[in-house]
C-alpha cells in the first residue's frame, strides 16, 4: 500500500507547518523600551537565600513596573554548573547568585557581568568587597552573607572532661593560637580518650583561610602552593594533632552527620551557616553551644554574591534589584528569615541582628557573637584560577592520612606531583 | 511487483549479453513507471531516515565535535578555543590517575558483570519453573531496576559506612574488624559493584528469562524422557539456547559497566573518587576535569579516549563470544559471506547444467543446503 502523492504532499506541507510552529516558539520575544514599561526580573539562588515572596513583594510595591521571579537551585554545585554553561550566553537570569567557593572562576570572566556602581563600594566589609573586585578595578558581586568562624563544642563533653562549660569560661580557654587550639584538644583527649575535632580538613580549612596567599602569587597568578612553607607547616601541624585528637569524619560524610548528634568529637569550627546545619541534623542534643573565639584570630568559610550578567535584557533594572536586596535593611530580614549573615558594614549595629539568640546553642547571643567573629576577619585570603583544585587535592591528601592510607610524607609528596600537574 | 514486470524483459534480452544477470538493459519508460521504481528502491530508506536522521544531530555530531574540542585548550565560556594539537591526549594519558581510573573501572566492571550474569542466570532458572504467582515474582525481580540509582546510592551508603554503618555494625557485633570501605581500595569495589548488582540483575534476569521461555518445551520433554537430571538439562539444553541472548546481555552490560557513573558519584559526599583515587572511573574523571575544573579541552580528550576503549572491548567481546556462541539468528549457521558463496557456486552450477536460460528466481534455497553442508563439513 503507498500514499497516492496528493497525500503525500498534504503530509509534507503539514510536517513543514509543524516545524515552523515550533520555530515561532523558540523565537526570541524582543522586549525593550523606556524604564516605565512593565518588565519582569528573573533572581536565581540556591539553598536559601532568605528572599521571601514577602520581600521580594516589597520590592514590586515599590516599583509597580517591575516583576520579580525567583528560582531557587537546589544545591550551590547546580547553580555554578548554570551560570557557567551559560554565562556570556543566552538564559541567565537578570540577577545571578553566586558562592564564595566559585567566585575565583567567576572573577575570569568578570567582564561579562555589569560591575557594582562606585558609590555602593563602601556597603560591604572591606575583604569582602576586595575579594569580588578585578584586576580593573570593578566589582562585579552585591555582597550577601558571609560566614563568621566560631567555635562550636559540646558542653556536656566538656564538663566530663573536666573543662570549663561556660561559652565565656571556654572562649577565654581556647583564646590564642592554633597550638593552643591543640594543647587543649591533648588534655580533652588525656582526659576522655575521646576525638577533641572532627576532621583534620575542616579544621585545615580554617587555618588556610587566614594565609594572604596560600596557593598563588596573587600579582603572576603562578603556583606557589608547594614551596610556601607556611602550607608544609599548617599540614604538618593539623596532621600532628589530628593523629590523637581527630575523629576522622570526614565533613558532610555519613558518619560526621551521625557524629553530630553521638558525641564522637567535642569541637568544630563553626560559621554562622553550620548552627542550621548541626541543629538540623543533631536535634535531640541539647550540649552543643558556641564559644566567642576562633584560634589564631578571625576566620571567615562561605559567603555568596549576587551578579548581573551584562548581556541581560534589563541589566539597570537588574542592578537596582541587586543594590536593593543586598541593602543592609534587606539582609536583615534575610537573616531573620534564613540566618544568612549580613555582610553590610551597617547592619551590625542593627538591634534584630545583635539581639539575635539561638535556642538550641541554650540561647547563645549568636547575633553577637558572628558579629564579633566578622569583625575579627582581617585576611582575605588570595584565591586564584588553580586555587579550588589545589585545595581539593589538599583535602584528599589529609584524607590519605587520616584514613590510614598513606603516611605523612608520602601523602604530601603525592600532592606535590599531584599540584605540579595542575595547568 | 513493478521488479517482476522489468525483469522479463531484461531476461529476454540475456542471451546476447556475456554476463547478464545484475545489470539491466536501459530502456525507454514512462515517467510515472520510474517513479514508482524510485518509490520502491528509495521508500524503505526514507522510512528508516528519521532514526538516522535524528542519530546524526544528536548523536554523531556531538561526538565529532568532542573530537575537535579535545584539540583544543577550550574554554566553555567564551565558546573559543586554541588548537593545540594532541596535548591534551599526551595530558591524559600521562596522569596516573588515568591508569588508576582504567584499574577501578575495570575491577567494577568485573566485579558486577560476573556475578550478575551467573545470579541472573540462575534466578531466570528458578522463575522458569512451574511456581505459584510467576507475574509476581518476575515482576519482583525487577523492581530494584526501578529504583534511581542515586537512590539506591543513598541506601548503600548506609550500609558502607566506615564507622557507623550497618554491616560494620553487624561484623563489629561477631568480632571481625570493621571493613574500611573508603580507604581499602578492593572493599570499595565491591560495594559499588553490589549497588550495580543490586540495579542490575533483575532487569537481565528478565531477559534471560523471555530467552528461556522461547525454548521449546519438546527438548526438555525429550530429555526427561531419556532420563537427564535437571542439572543436566540446563547444561546440556538451556544453557546453549541462551548463547545469543547471553552476548546481547554482555555486550549491553560491557558498554554499561564501562561507563559507571552515578553508583561511585554518590558512593561518598564529594563525589571525586576518593582521597587516594580509590574508586575514581574513567566517567567520574572525565565529569571532574569537564564540570569541576570546566577544562572540556581535556575532558573531550578523555571521551575519545574512553570512546576508543570500550570500541576496542566491544570488536573482542564480538570475536571471543563469535568464537564460542553459534550465531543462531541465521537458520543455516553460515556466515553471509559463506552463504553468498555457496549461492554463487549452486548457481554457476546451475547455469552449466540448463545453459543460460534463464536462472530460476529462488534459485538459492535448495543447492545451498547442500553447500551448506560442504562446508560445514570441512569446517569439521
Amino acid at each position: 500500500m503507498k500514499l497516492s502523492r496528493r497525500t503525500r504532499a498534504i503530509a509534507a506541507v503539514a510536517g513543514a507547518a509543524s516545524i515552523a510552529i515550533i520555530a515561532a516558539g523558540c523565537a526570541p520575544s524582543s522586549d525593550s523600551g523606556s524604564s516605565d514599561d512593565p518588565i519582569e526580573l528573573t533572581v536565581a539562588t540556591f539553598n536559601d537565600f532568605g528572599y521571601t515572596d514577602e520581600l521580594l513583594q516589597e520590592y514590586m510595591d515599590a516599583n509597580p513596573n517591575v516583576k520579580v521571579v525567583q528560582n531557587v537551585a537546589a544545591t550551590s554545585n547546580d547553580a555554578r554548573a548554570n551560570y557557567f554553561q551559560k554565562l556570556g550566553k543566552k538564559g541567565l537570569a537578570d540577577v545571578e547568585a553566586i558562592e564564595v567557593d566559585w567566585l575565583p572562576e567567576v572573577m575570569q570572566y568578570s567582564d561579562l557581568l555589569a560591575p557594582v556602581s562606585d558609590d555602593l563600594k563602601d556597603r560591604w566589609l572591606d575583604w569582602k568587597t576586595e575579594a569580588a573586585t578585578d584586576a580593573d578595578g570593578n566589582l562585579i558581586g552585591y555582597g550577601t552573607d558571609i560566614g563568621p568562624e566560631g567555635v562550636c563544642y559540646r558542653s556536656d563533653l566538656f564538663a566530663a572532661a573536666g573543662l570549663p562549660t561556660d561559652r565565656a569560661e571556654v572562649a577565654a580557654l581556647l583564646d590564642g593560637d592554633w597550638a593552643k587550639y591543640f594543647e587543649i584538644g591533648d588534655q580533652y583527649t588525656a582526659a576522655t580518650g575521646k576525638a577533641f575535632f572532627d576532621s583534620a580538613g575542616g579544621t585545615y580549612q580554617g587555618m588556610i583561610n587566614q594565609v594572604d596567599a596560600a596557593y598563588e602569587d596573587p600579582d603572576s597568578g603562578d603556583i606557589t602552593a608547594t614551596e610556601n612553607a607556611d602550607v608544609e607547616d599548617i599540614y604538618n601541624q593539623v596532621l600532628d594533632a589530628s593523629a590523637t585528637q581527630s575523629a576522622h569524619l570526614g565533613q558532610w560524610s555519613d558518619d560526621w552527620f551521625a557524629g553530630l548528634s553521638n558525641g564522637a568529637f567535642a569541637t568544630m569550627l563553626c560559621p554562622g551557616w553550620m548552627l542550621g546545619v548541626i541543629s538540623g541534623n543533631a536535634p535531640d542534643v541539647t550540649g552543643w553551644d558556641i564559644a566567642d573565639t576562633f584560634p589564631n584570630g578571625g576566620g571567615n568559610w562561605g559567603g555568596s554574591y549576587l551578579t548581573v550578567p551584562a548581556n541581560g535584557a534589563h541589566v539597570e533594572a537588574a542592578q537596582d534589584l541587586a543594590d536593593w536586596l543586598t541593602a543592609p535593611e534587606q539582609q536583615i530580614k534575610a537573616f531573620a528569615n534564613a540566618g544568612t549573615f549580613p555582610s553590610q558594614n551597617d547592619a551590625y549595629s542593627d538591634d534584630t541582628l545583635t539581639g539575635a539568640t539561638n535556642e538550641y546553642f541554650n540561647n547563645a547571643p549568636t547575633g553577637e557573637i558572628l558579629t564579633n567573629r566578622a569583625n575579627a576577619v582581617t585576611v582575605a585570603p588570595f584565591k586564584g584560577e588553580f586555587y579550588f583544585q589545589i585545595n581539593d587535592a589538599m583535602q584528599q591528601a589529609l584524607t590519605r592520612v587520616e584514613d590510614g592510607t598513606q603516611d605523612k610524607a608520602t601523602s604530601w609528596d603525592q600532592w606535590v606531583s599531584e599540584v605540579d600537574a595542575i595547568g | 511487483m513493478t521488479s517482476t514486470q522489468t525483469a522479463k524483459p531484461a531476461a529476454a534480452s540475456r542471451p546476447e549479453q556475456p554476463r547478464p544477470d545484475r545489470s539491466r538493459t536501459p530502456r525507454r519508460i514512462a515517467f510515472g513507471h520510474k517513479l514508482s521504481r524510485w518509490d520502491l528502491k528509495l521508500s524503505p530508506y526514507l522510512y528508516i531516515s528519521p532514526f538516522f536522521i535524528l542519530f546524526a544531530i544528536t548523536g554523531l555530531f556531538p561526538i565529532a565535535y568532542t573530537a575537535v574540542i579535545s584539540f583544543m585548550d577550550w574554554d566553555l565560556v567564551r565558546n573559543s578555543g586554541t588548537f593545540i594539537g594532541l596535548d591534551q591526549y599526551v595530558y591524559v594519558l600521562s596522569q596516573p590517575k588515568f591508569w588508576i581510573a582504567l584499574r577501578n573501572t575495570f575491577s567494577i566492571f568485573l566485579l558486577s558483570s560476573v556475578p550478575q550474569l551467573i545470579l541472573a542466570i540462575f534466578i531466570a532458572t528458578m522463575l522458569d519453573q512451574n511456581i505459584r504467582a510467576k507475574t509476581f515474582w518476575r515482576m519482583g525481580v525487577l523492581v530494584p531496576y526501578v529504583m534511581a540509582p542515586v537512590a539506591v546510592a543513598l541506601i548503600f551508603s548506609n550500609l558502607f559506612g566506615d564507622k557507623y554503618g550497618l554491616i560494620n555494625t553487624l561484623i563489629g557485633n561477631i568480632g571481625i574488624p570493621p571493613i574500611q570501605w573508603h580507604s581499602n581500595a578492593f572493599a570499595s569495589h565491591i560495594a559499588i559493584a553490589t549497588m550495580v548488582n543490586f540495579r542490575w540483575t533483575g532487569y537481565n534476569t528478565l531477559i534471560l528469562l523471555a530467552a528461556m521461555q522461547a525454548i521449546p518445551r519438546d527438548y526438555y520433554e525429550a530429555a526427561a524422557i531419556d532420563g537427564a537430571s535437571k542439572f543436566r538439562q540446563f547444561t546440556a539444553i538451556t544453557v546453549p539456547s541462551l548463547r545469543p541472548t547471553l552476548i546481547f546481555v554482555i555486550i549491553t552490560s560491557t558498554i554499561g559497566g564501562l561507563q559507571i557513573f552515578d553508583e561511585p558519584r554518590m558512593y561518598d559526599q564529594y563525589g571525586t573518587g576518593g582521597a587516594n583515587s580509590q574508586w575514581l572511573t574513567i566517567t567520574l574523571y572525565l565529569y571532574d576535569i569537564g564540570w569541576g575544573q570546566w577544562n572540556f579541552g581535556r575532558a573531550a580528550a578523555l571521551a575519545w579516549i574512553l570512546f576508543l576503549i570500550i570500541l576496542a572491548i566491544g570488536v573482542l567481546n564480538l570475536l571471543v563470544t563469535g568464537r564460542l556462541v553459534r550465531n543462531e539468528g541465521s537458520r543455516d549457521g553460515l556466515s553471509r559471506r559463506a552463504r553468498r558463496a555457496a549461492a554463487d557456486a549452486a548457481r554457476h552450477e546451475l547455469e552449466q547444467r540448463a545453459g543460460t536460460n534463464g536462472a530460476p528466481a529462488r534459485s538459492g534455497a535448495a543447492p545451498a543446503t547442500s553447500a551448506d553442508d560442504q562446508t560445514t563439513e570441512a569446517a569439521r
